[in-house]
């Protein structure tokens, strides 16, 4: 018996693939068309193929529990997400736009602070953020650029609209998942891959390094640069050194680092101190200096922030660009936009609740089993409250903790998270999903085609982190030809 | 290249011929001993002096025993003289160093710690004991052609070299330190078989063909003993392991100390044998040999990965 998309009920959710029982979507019929030539055992095969090639790529990541770092392969469903070039254009477009302007602020922010004398956001929000950080006050970093590398989740409600779920400026993950799913969906699909028009994601390491180089303090043809890792019990270490790896960089810890009396940061190496002029940081803001911050803290180097200040290293994300990553922040994006580009968005935002505004406090309040409430500043989906699915317990804890602290806290309505066929079983079952594409911006800027598709594997379920239960797929743009 | 990934790239190759030269220990040994007779007093337990792992192994197993010892030097994932263990710490050097080697290196790296920690738990049973200590060899030769083969021979290559090379000499001297002791065990019973035992430790180190390619006289101790240390052709011999660890050396930076301890045991070697093999003064020797490799390991460390060096 051969997969009938008859028998595939996408229900009330969008579905990436299928509109209705047995209608594809156009741009996915090529892939549709294949998988109706295959039977589920065939399918299930090819799914258990792309699941050895992962354990033996070494695909993992970690996850903490009970104290401990154990290291999973990499849930992967082999069924790829589709998205239409004409549609991903516009998306594209959207999120460079929303780079530029973020950067903008950020860089405002830390300097002339004009959006906060004209009155068109609310110095409340900055002084009451945890991601400012006023030791950047007054840094100029390189092409008046902060957050060089943004992954933003994106979601699609039941109508269609594809939403900005989170603008992630901080230290963003899941781009090498995004390569190595390429590398598997190849093996598992060569057929599709010879007959589409699939836009191609794996020259994303030359571009970040390019990225990267283009921040060099020094005007040299090969500027080092490094990654910068909090080491191997990070749940994305797998990641630094994949990116390291591809990108032909070092992978450098804390301790191979060190700010000499010349305020540049140096690496020991077997021949003695080298000059780094780049560091991709892939910890946190306050874990870069001891000397500025936890002082008891192993990862960071002493003084970096001092020769970061100098002039004499670039940091990607700079410090303090996260306090645009912030869902406070977050819910004022279109108005920073329409400040500092003079457009509108072209990607909208899910209305947001600040609980900071009595108003919207009232009604986040009255309204609390129908809303996703988040903490401005987890993430990983790690402490919200999803109203639906909460127990009363959980709810009073959130209006207690709403109350408390009406500053850690918006709240928006819950979407319908679109759906694509993924593999359950041998069977193929709508299962929602999310997506993170990657944008890139120093000298120039770049995004990704297309992005991490996130799966929820359970389901029903929402909630698409891997750490907690979360798969994920290929996301393919393609080009119709009819476009 | 940065001084902690030299130092992983050093212990992944160290830990990788380790579980290999302990596969090949364990199936000499497994051998000898069945042409022993039991009253010869030499059993599995041995092992673990020459190891090096006599406290570790009464602190873990405190009524000893060969199925234990097997255990101990084999699939006990809690002892680190275990080959499981070696392969884990082999994983674990260049799963940190991912950066540097070819992707297929570590992949080869992952399958091969997958492949004992799936097998070398079985190996109670003789048969399966051979099949799957060979299976071990394979893979780590497989996974050293592999370097060899695909990964530019830089700074990161020597220092694998280098790891290799300084586990090698050291597992080779402890095999003869085996044979010696295992010869001292039968002597006692008036049991010539000094013939068969050295033929096996040529076995082991897949050395047999090359010593009667290159000796061309019968199995006699002496000569054997001199090929595994004077030979400069043979890979698996200390004085060809000593010249591959000058080689290497000479490529890196501020190489001055390491050399000055390699050309001294390349004396050492050269001159330390004495003329008539006598089995007591052959383990002292090796013991020595022993000393002065660790010796080797603490320059090269203070050359290149102590971090507070200046520059």
């Amino acid at each position: 018996m051969k997969i009938s998309w008859s028998q595939y009920d996408p229900g009330t959710a969008w579905d990436e693939l299928i509109s209705a029982p047995g209608r594809p979507r156009p741009h996915a019929r090529t892939l549709t068309k294949y998988l109706s030539s295959l039977t589920p055992n065939r399918l299930s095969r090819r799914q258990q193929a792309a699941e050895r090639a992962i354990v033996e790529m070494g695909i993992t990541f970690t996850v903490y529990s009970e104290g401990q770092n154990i290291d999973r392969a990499w849930p992967f469903d082999i069924i790829p997400r589709v998205i239409a070039a004409s549609e991903w254009r516009g998306i594209e477009a959207g999120l460079k736009q929303r780079l530029t302007a973020l950067n903008l602020f950020i860089d405002d922010i830390y300097n002339e602070q004009r959006i906060l004398a004209d009155g068109r956001f609310p110095r409340e929000v900055i002084e009451t953020s945890g991601n400012f950080l006023k030791e950047c006050l007054g840094a100029r970093p390189a092409h008046g650029v902060w957050a060089h590398i943004c992954g933003s989740d994106l979601v699609r409600d039941a109508d269609g609209t594809v939403y900005v779920l989170e603008d992630n400026l901080r230290v963003p993950s899941g781009v090498s998942y995004m390569l190595e799913n390429r590398i598997v969906t190849k093996q598992v699909f060569p057929e599709l891959f010879a007959h589409s028009r699939i836009l191609p994601v794996d020259n994303y390491p030359s571009l970040l390094f390019d990225t990267l180089a283009s921040l060099s303090p020094r005007p040299l043809d090969y500027p080092e640069v490094v990654v910068l890792t909090p080491g191997i019990y990070n749940s994305a270490y797998f990641e630094h050194a994949y990116l390291a790896q591809s990108m032909g960089a070092e992978l450098v810890e804390g301790g191979d680092l060190v700010v000499a009396d010349d305020d540049c940061v140096y690496m020991r190496t077997i021949a003695g101190l080298e000059r780094v002029d780049v560091i991709y940081r892939r910890v946190n803001d306050t874990f870069l200096d001891p000397e500025m911050f936890h002082a008891d803290s192993m990862l960071g180097v002493p003084g970096l922030m001092r020769a970061w200040r100098a002039g004499n290293v670039a940091i990607a994300n700079a410090p303090g660009a996260g306090v645009a990553d912030d869902k406070l922040v977050y819910a004022y994006v279109p108005d920073i936009i329409r400040y500092y580009l003079d457009e509108d968005a072209i990607l909208p935002n899910v209305p947001t609740r600040a609980c900071i505004n009595d108003e919207d406090q009232r009604y986040v309040l009255d309204h609390l089993a129908e809303l996703v409430v988040k903490p401005v500043n987890e993430s990983g989906g790690y402490g919200m409250l999803i109203g639906p699915a909460a127990s009363q317990e959980e709810l009073r804890k959130f209006a207690r903790l709403v109350k408390r602290e009406p500053r850690n806290y918006v709240a928006q309505p819950v979407l319908n998270l679109s759906t694509a066929p993924t593999l359950v079983h041998g069977r193929l079952e709508p299962r929602h999903l999310d997506l993170r594409p990657f944008s890139l911006q120093g000298e120039r800027s770049a995004v990704t085609a297309g992005g991490l598709t996130r799966v929820a594997l359970v389901k029903g379920s929402l909630v698409v982190n891997s750490s907690q239960g979360g798969g994920s797929k290929d996301t393919w743009v393609v080009e119709t030809g009819e476009d | 290249m940065l001084s902690r990934v030299a130092e992983r790239m050093y212990w992944g190759a160290r830990y990788v011929e380790r579980a290999e030269n302990t596969a090949r220990l364990v199936r000499v040994y497994d051998a000898a001993l069945l042409d022993l007779p039991d009253e010869a007093g030499v059993g599995w337990p041995l092992l673990v002096d020459i190891c090096g792992a006599r406290e570790m192994f009464n602190a873990r197993y405190p009524k000893g025993g060969d199925r234990e010892t097997l255990k101990f030097l084999i699939s006990d994932p809690e002892s680190p003289s275990s080959i499981v263990a070696s392969l884990g710490q082999a994983r674990e050097n260049f799963r940190t160093t991912r950066d540097l080697c070819p992707t297929e290196a570590w992949r080869s790296v992952n399958e091969l710690y997958l492949f004992g920690r799936e097998a070398l738990p079985k190996v109670a049973s003789p048969r399966r004991r051979h099949e799957v200590l060979s299976g071990v060899v394979q893979r780590t030769q497989q996974l050293t052609g592999l370097l060899s083969g695909t990964m530019s021979h830089g700074d990161a290559y020597n220092f694998i070299r280098l790891g290799r090379n300084l586990e090698r000499a050291d597992m080779t001297t402890r095999i003869i330190d085996i044979a010696a002791a295992t010869l001292l065990g039968a002597r006692a019973t008036e049991n010539g078989l000094d013939n068969t035992l050295w033929m096996a430790v040529l076995k082991s180190l897949s050395g047999y063909q090359m010593y009667r390619q290159y000796v061309r006289r019968r199995i006699r101790d002496e000569d054997v003993i001199r090929f595994l240390l004077h030979d400069l052709l043979f890979p698996r011999a200390v004085a060809h392991c000593l010249g591959e660890l000058e080689t290497s050396i000479l490529k890196l930076p501020n190489h001055e100390a390491p050399l000055r301890a390699v050309l001294r045991l390349q004396r050492l070697v050269e001159t330390e044998l004495p003329e008539s093999v006598e089995e007591a003064a052959l383990r002292r020797l090796m013991d020595g040999l022993q000393v002065e490799l660790a010796a080797v390991h603490g320059q090269l460390a203070a050359a290149w990965f102590l971090p507070d060096r200046a520059a």
